[in-house]
């Protein structure tokens, strides 16, 4: 697709994902929704398709999960140089999208980390800052163990996708109890997918 | 809320041969463990950071967790930040977080330009398919070797057990917004926390 983006256009696409920074609560996919209604509903900046491979793109290669908000400036700049047909032509407004998205993203909630941080670790000592620690402990890691759940429950009915329930029950019994190196298992699992075993 | 506790109760600072040698050292760990994080990469900071560098103790990489997933933004990108920091001052945080972000956006980026349309293929939608069913696995392993860091919490097991339960059923299966849990069951375990500590540390000053 090709949209025209004038500089207001582009300073709104900042400030999109600027006013999101700090809603970003259990990271930034938590935000998709409204980056939904807004690039793809609001704006038509982004192809309905583009938005979700963006996140599936991203989910599937390695870093942080955030890489899917670059995913979303690389293609809302490719659209406004010109589309996939431009070429290398295009390239240069999609490191423009990529820049101002990640700024965005980033930057509000990084500051704040960083300050909060080190005011919580220059008073770890404070009896409130370690209640908050100990408090939250059991909480972030059921949160892990429920996030693992999660993306286990993607993979749909647990009759009819067995294969892939056991490939999550293995995988997570080989992390807990051995020290073999997860890019094998990765790797395994890939295989296994690729073949339509799983 | 401004009394200060015994330092003999907090977790002492790793050994010093245990940290990151200059914040280049922290820049190439970061970018190391972000390229081996597929579908996430919190599984290999743990086994990184804690289990081959010995950079952080269990505990003290829950506690650091805690404050990485309470605060906005993605939580890997503020655990790089805050090790980082802790180290190097804002020049490791900044190099933590370029690791972490460089490289797989290079990546990421190099992947979007030649496979757009790729993904439809059922070979590569199969791999990916199985890479996330491995991933899920990753993360709940993580989640279950954390758990004996809890063995020390002020709160006491059973305390500790309950709150972790209830999380679990209200995030996995009941699927209650996050934000809330962390306000209502959060909430409630700082306030519980706090208690024990102020009584734990009356039983330390008068034995």
């Amino acid at each position: 697709m090709i949209i025209t983006l004038t500089s207001a256009d582009w300073l709104a696409l900042l400030t999109h994902f600027l006013s999101l920074s700090l809603l970003a609560v259990g990271g930034a996919i938590t935000t998709a929704p409204d980056m939904h209604r807004y690039l793809v509903t609001q704006q038509h900046w982004l192809s309905d398709s583009q938005f979700t491979s963006s996140i599936a793109l991203a989910q599937s290669a390695p870093g942080p999960n955030v890489l899917f908000i670059a995913l979303f400036g690389w293609n809302v700049g490719m659209n406004a140089g010109g589309g996939a047909a431009a070429g290398l032509a295009a390239w240069p407004y999609a490191a423009l999208g990529v820049l101002l998205a990640m700024i965005g993203i980033l930057l509000p909630s990084t500051t704040l980390t960083f300050a909060a941080a080190r005011w919580g670790h220059q008073n770890r000592e404070l009896r409130a800052v370690r209640a908050f620690k100990q408090g939250m402990a059991p909480i972030v890691i059921a949160l892990l163990i429920a996030t693992g759940w999660i993306l286990a429950a993607n993979n749909g009915n647990a009759v009819k996708s067995w294969p892939l329930w056991l490939l999550t029950a293995v995988t997570a019994l080989l992390v807990w109890r051995t020290r073999i190196h997860m890019l094998w298992l990765l790797g395994a699992g890939g295989l296994l997918g690729w073949f339509g075993l799983v | 809320m401004t009394e200060k506790l015994p330092a003999a109760a907090t977790a002492p600072d790793p050994p010093a041969q245990h940290r990151p040698r200059s914040p280049t050292d922290l820049f190439w760990s970061f970018t190391w463990l972000a390229l081996q994080g597929f579908g996430g990469v919190l599984a290999i900071v743990q086994r990184e950071m804690v289990e081959k560098k010995q950079w952080l103790t269990r505990e003290e990489f829950v506690e650091d967790w805690a404050v990485a997933q309470i605060l906005p933004g993605p939580n890997v990108v503020n655990l790089s930040l805050m090790i980082g920091d802790r180290y190097f001052g804002l020049r490791g945080a900044l190099m933590a977080l370029a690791g972490m972000l460089t490289f797989p956006l290079v990546i990421v980026l190099a992947l979007a330009a030649i496979f757009t349309g790729m993904a439809d293929s059922p070979a590569v939608a199969g791999a990916l398919r199985g890479m996330g069913a491995v991933a899920g696995g990753l993360i709940a392993a993580t989640g279950l070797k954390l758990i004996a860091a809890l063995q020390t919490n002020v709160m006491g097991r059973l305390a500790c057990g309950v709150l972790a339960t209830v999380t679990f059923c209200a995030i996995a299966l009941l699927h209650v917004a996050l934000a809330w849990v962390l306000l209502s069951v959060g909430g409630l375990a700082c306030i519980w926390a706090y208690r024990q500590l102020g009584l734990a540390s009356r039983r330390g000053a008068a034995p």
